[in-house]
């Protein structure tokens, strides 16, 4: 069976673009502006769907991925040991870190013999993809609820260890 | 000279300016929140109780942005296209009747500043002067943007002055007379008895109303028609190169100038002052109170076409420029004229066969 090309419909859902003319009605449009008039007209009484942020807040969903978190154990210790593995896994490539050995005298701070003496994120490069906090073996990285809030200067989108290990107040484990 | 007469009217013109003023100013703000409700936003609202104190941050805004003037060779012209611009808003608002007459202290104050027999005329006259406003501002910005917007805006309101002179005329041959207070004195009312028919223009003449809406929409560069300072094409139009207070004016002209259309359009098609039952106010509660309630009637009328033109310009999309230009002289052009022989053939007939 010869198929003519113009005919041929490979998803079966070929819909003709129609071009006729339009009729004298629908040249004038006043009649299509007076209906756009109402429904904008419509809209003005609608509820508005704004979010008033500072007062209000949109419930995040239990899986909302925001900014990270370096956790403690139940000590109060910190849990990373530096072994890189969230940054390799990091596909955006936002995590530096220097590791260190532990003092004598340091184990209520560091669980384990080796630890990060410097940890970076930088906030502009993640994605929140939450990989790294796949990747840690020692459970030591979390994306938490919280926003990374706003600045006027790039670098201060670089959390170092200050801004990212979690409080000794809020220990949990 | 009567000084008492001087009195008056120094008084009114400057109430009418504040109050031009005040409706612009605050026309900059509905502006947004129209827009803001028709798109399901509630719109600028932390500058005081409902945002409204939003103006007045614009204006403080306004007022402290750097004063750029672009290497021109026309400083003065590019100086004098915002002034010119918005004198000329404003002068448009004198022979407007914002009311009939008040009684007080033994005077009769009519509540107008000039009363000029050919107000429409002045109108027309005033407006297309403020076409020299955008074009000045646009040629001494020395900026190919800048030119191309004043020249879409002189076209543009050129080609549309036509159809709403000769809209108007057929206004002018039923009411025989240009004074803007003689036409809203025929309006008288709501119901007119004589001829059976309602008296306000809209009802007499609503092709005329509807060409003159078109026309005034074109005529203040408002959306459909904006394609003087259509952002896509053009950067900013004729006030590219403008910033702080003289592009302040440009905008606030703009809003003059719909305010002051509104309310031309209320005294001419909407019966200006008038209202249904206003004999049985002036008779049973008094003169003063009627007059009153007149203005504060056609203000409520101006308001509404005020929203009217915001609510348009949030509903339809720009024209492209050869549609402007099609829709108004093929179009507007045409059924203006075919409007003026209509209501030539009707009051003949009227005065020939008493139908
Ligand atoms: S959330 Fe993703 S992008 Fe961000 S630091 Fe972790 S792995 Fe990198
Ligand atoms: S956060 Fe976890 S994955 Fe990353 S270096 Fe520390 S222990 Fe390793």
């Amino acid at each position: 069976m010869a198929t003519d090309i113009k005919s041929m419909s490979l998803s079966g859902r070929k819909i003709d673009v129609s071009e006729k003319e339009m009729t004298f009605k629908e040249k004038m449009y006043v009649f299509a502006i007076a209906k756009g008039m109402g429904i904008t007209l419509r809209h003005f009484f609608k509820p508005k769907v704004t979010i008033m942020y500072p007062e209000q807040k949109r419930e995040f969903s239990p899986v909302y991925r925001g900014r990270h978190i370096l956790m403690r154990d139940e000590n109060g210790a910190e849990r990373c040991t530096a072994c890189g593995l969230c940054a390799l896994a990091c596909p955006a490539e936002a995590i530096t870190m220097t590791s260190a050995e532990r003092k004598k005298g340091e184990e209520n701070l560091y669980r384990e013999e080796k630890y990060a003496s410097v940890y970076e994120i930088n906030m502009l490069r993640c994605i929140f993809c939450g990989l790294c906090e796949e990747a840690c073996p020692k459970e030591a990285i979390f994306l938490t609820e919280d926003m990374v809030s706003s600045d006027f200067k790039r670098e201060g989108f670089i959390y170092g260890k200050d801004k990212l290990v979690m409080p000794l107040e809020d220990k949990i484990h | 000279m009567d000084v008492a007469l001087f009195i008056e009217k120094f008084a009114i013109i400057l109430i009418v300016f504040g109050i031009t003023m005040f409706i612009a100013l605050y026309s900059t703000f509905a502006e947004r929140k129209v827009a803001a409700f028709m798109q399901d936003r509630p719109g600028p609202n932390r500058a005081g109780w409902g945002g409204i104190f939003q103006p007045l941050a614009d204006g403080v805004k306004m007022f402290t942005k750097e004063d750029f003037i672009p290497n021109t060779p026309n400083k003065f012209l590019f100086i004098l296209g915002p002034g010119l611009f918005i004198v000329t808003a404003l002068m448009t608002s004198a022979v407007v009747p914002w009311g009939g007459t008040l009684h007080l202290f033994g005077r009769d104050i009519s509540l107008q500043a000039a009363d000029i027999n050919l107000a429409i005329l002045f109108v027309f006259g005033v407006v297309s002067i403020g076409v020299y406003g955008i074009m000045i501002g646009g040629w001494a910005s020395n900026n190919k943007y800048s030119l191309l917007g004043a020249v879409r805006a002189s076209s543009q309101m050129i080609s549309y002055e036509i159809a709403m002179g000769l809209s108007i005329i057929a206004v002018l041959m039923m009411t025989g007379s240009l004074s803007l207070r003689t036409i809203a004195e025929q309006q008288h009312g709501f119901f007119d008895w004589g001829q059976h028919w309602l008296s306000w223009n809209v009802f007499k003449q609503p092709l005329a109303f509807f060409i003159f809406l078109i026309c005034a929409f074109a005529e203040t560069n408002r959306t459909p028609f904006d394609l003087p300072e259509c952002e896509s094409e053009l950067v900013g139009g004729y006030h590219t190169e403008y910033s702080s207070m003289k592009l302040g004016f440009y905008l606030f002209a703009e809003y003059i100038n719909m305010f002051i259309s509104s309310a031309i359009i209320a005294t001419v098609f909407f019966g200006g002052y008038n209202y249904p039952g206003m004999d049985g106010v002036a008779t049973h509660i008094g003169p003063n109170i009627a007059v009153l309630l007149g203005v504060a009637v056609l203000f409520a009328k101006t308001l509404f076409f005020i929203f009217f033109y915001m609510w348009v310009r949030w509903t339809v999309p720009r024209f492209r420029y050869d549609q402007l230009m099609n829709l108004g002289w093929k179009v507007l052009f045409p059924l203006s004229i075919v409007n003026i022989v209509l209501t030539a053939v009707v009051i003949l007939g009227r005065q020939y066969f008493n139908f």
